[in-house]
Order: C-alpha cells, then structure tokens, then sequence
C-alpha cells in the first residue's frame, strides 16, 4: 500500500536540546566528523488505494495543523511513497 | 469513577478562603492526566464547588471557570498537549473562553501546554534546556495581578510553588516576546535561577483579557500545610480564592 512521508524539523532558530545531547555523545564513539545534529520527526500514513490530490491535501493539511507546532517546527516534506515489491 | 474517602484538609484558618462561595469550578480530565484530584482538592479548599469534566463530553455544565490540570495527557505523544488541544471538551473551553462572557480558565503545566496548542495563549513548549525532568521548590514573581487568577497577590510578590516536568521550556519568536513583554503578559517569571532555559525566565502567561492564564509551575501542590514547599508552604492557594473573588464580585 503507498504511504505518504510527512518530514517535521525543528525551526533553525528553536534551540534543539535533543539534537544538542546527540551530538556531544558521538565523538565518545569515535564519530568526530559532525559538528551538528537537529532531530526530527517522520510520519508515515498509510493509504488504503490510491494516492489521490485529494489525499494528499488532507495529509498536508494534517501535516500543517497536527503533525506539527509551526510556533517551533516546518513541515520540510510531504512526499508520496510507492509501495516496494 | 469510583468515589474513594479524601484525606481531610489541612485548611490554614489564617489564608481567607471562601467556604460555600456557591462558585462551580471544572477540573477537565484527560487520559494520562495526573493532577486533576489535587486541581480538585484546591479549588474546594478555596471554598468553590467542584464539577468533573471529562474530555471526551461536550458539555461545560454551567461551570464558572475551568481548570486545566498537570500530567501526561496522551503519553505525551505527538508533542504536549498536541492530542489533547482536539479533545471535545476543549473546543468548548476554547469557545468559552473567547466568548464575551470570558470563562476564566486555568492551565498548570500539561495544562499550559494545552492551552498553547490549542492557541489560546501563544508560544509553545519545548524540552528543558539540560534535558533533565526537573522537580523542585521554585521562586517566582507574580508581575500581574490583573488576572483573573491572581488578583489577591501583591504586584511584584516572590512566591514558592512546585515545578516538576520535562518540556519547560518556554519558547516563542522575538515579536511574540515583544508583544508579551510590552502589554504586560508575563504573569510569572523565575525567580533567582532560569530552570529551563525559558525565554525572559518566563513561567506563566495571559491572554489579552486576562481571563486565561497558563504557568508551568503548580499551585495546586501549595495550598495545604504538610504538602507544601517546606512542608509549610501555601502560596498557591492565592490562585483559586482570586478566582473565586473575581466571581463573587462579578455576580454582584
């Protein structure tokens, strides 16, 4: 079944603590080539059929008003996923 | 839900409390709510009648003011708040609360987080800066007692009130900050150390009206001796008799 991806970030200027811990705890393993990391979220929704306009307007509105916060997150993506046979 | 035997109160003779003020208060309860009996517990030491409110009901059955208590409403799931903010109850509160009648209404903690998804006050919560959850005796300065939740503080009064969460952090854009700062909504600030890396040390907010105030901390775990900060502390208790006074007097 097709999925749609939706990609959350935090705003660039919304300090990331999360993002924050991650990235002082990779040089402990020896991974010393990042100098950042912000974390986001990915949803999958899952689509019963085909991924019509009008389905994928109801995820980007639902990517818009309940997927994310726009006070501290973006929706940078809303991407439509093939199903992999 | 099963009705279980309070412990009785330690009501405090000396705090002027309001006994059978007739004023209706709703505690709402969500799934994951963790504060709604100790919400309930100081509305009824402030001397109000309480009335549950479930999420899930539409109806706001006649209450004076609402509460918004503490907790993990949904896991936490999503973001906090995020589930709850489209809860049925909720578009109720949101509807009272910008309607002329202006429902006073209450957010502590989870609740705070509500009201900010629910766009009710603005801004928003993230993970405390140390990401650490955090439980402490906190100081604040009330810097508006024009609320309806906090007009029996003095201006500019240092009080101590539990804080105990996770996602304190309190965030918005510079404008909103501005606008906070110049219209004089910043209703609490920390007092002494920042404990989430808040902006401007902000602890607790209002709405244009007054009428919906959001703040991290918890009053409701100050407003008896021998729970309290230091085992003695009640400086919580104020926000529950402010509301009730601004009702009485209303209603006059």
């Amino acid at each position: 079944m097709p999925r749609i991806v939706v990609d959350v970030m935090p705003k660039p200027e919304i300090l990331d603590p999360q993002g924050k811990a991650i990235v002082g705890a990779l040089p402990r393993l020896g991974f010393t080539a990042f100098s950042g990391v912000r974390q986001g979220k990915r949803f999958e929704l899952t689509v019963d059929g085909k991924v019509t306009e009008e389905i994928l307007a109801q995820a980007r509105e639902a990517a818009a008003t309940m997927l994310s916060n726009p006070v501290i997150e973006d929706v940078v993506a809303v991407t439509v996923v093939a199903d992999a046979e | 839900m099963p009705r279980t035997v309070e412990f009785p109160f330690l009501v405090d003779n000396t705090l002027p409390t309001f006994p059978n003020s007739g004023v209706k208060i709703g505690v709402v309860t969500f799934p994951g709510t963790l504060d709604d009996r100790d919400a309930a517990r100081a509305a009824r030491i402030a001397g109000a009648e309480v009335v549950p409110l479930w999420h899930a009901d539409d109806s706001l059955q006649d209450v004076d003011a609402v509460i918004i208590p503490g907790g993990f409403s949904y896991g936490d799931y999503l973001r906090a708040g995020a589930i709850s903010r489209f809860a049925p109850m909720m578009d109720k509160i949101v509807d009272a609360a910008n309607s002329d009648a202006k429902l006073p209404v209450l957010g502590i903690c989870n609740g705070f987080q509500i009201l900010t998804e629910s766009h009710l006050l603005p801004g928003s919560m993230i993970k405390n800066d140390h990401l650490h959850f955090i439980c402490r005796d906190q100081q604040l300065k009330v810097e508006n007692v024009n609320t309806r939740w906090t007009g029996l503080y003095e201006q500019d009064q240092v009080i101590t009130i539990p804080l105990k969460n996770q996602d304190g952090q309190y965030v918005a854009d510079a404008k909103t900050l501005d606008a906070l700062e110049a219209e004089g909504r910043v209703v609490f600030r920390y007092e002494g150390l920042n404990p989430n890396g808040s902006r401007n040390n902000i602890a607790g907010i209002t709405n244009e009206a007054g009428n919906v105030v959001g703040l991290m901390p918890h009053p409701e775990h100050a407003v008896e001796k021998g729970f309290g900060p230091d085992h003695t502390g009640t400086d919580g208790i104020y926000f529950f008799t402010s509301v009730i006074k601004h009702l009485l007097e209303a209603s006059k």
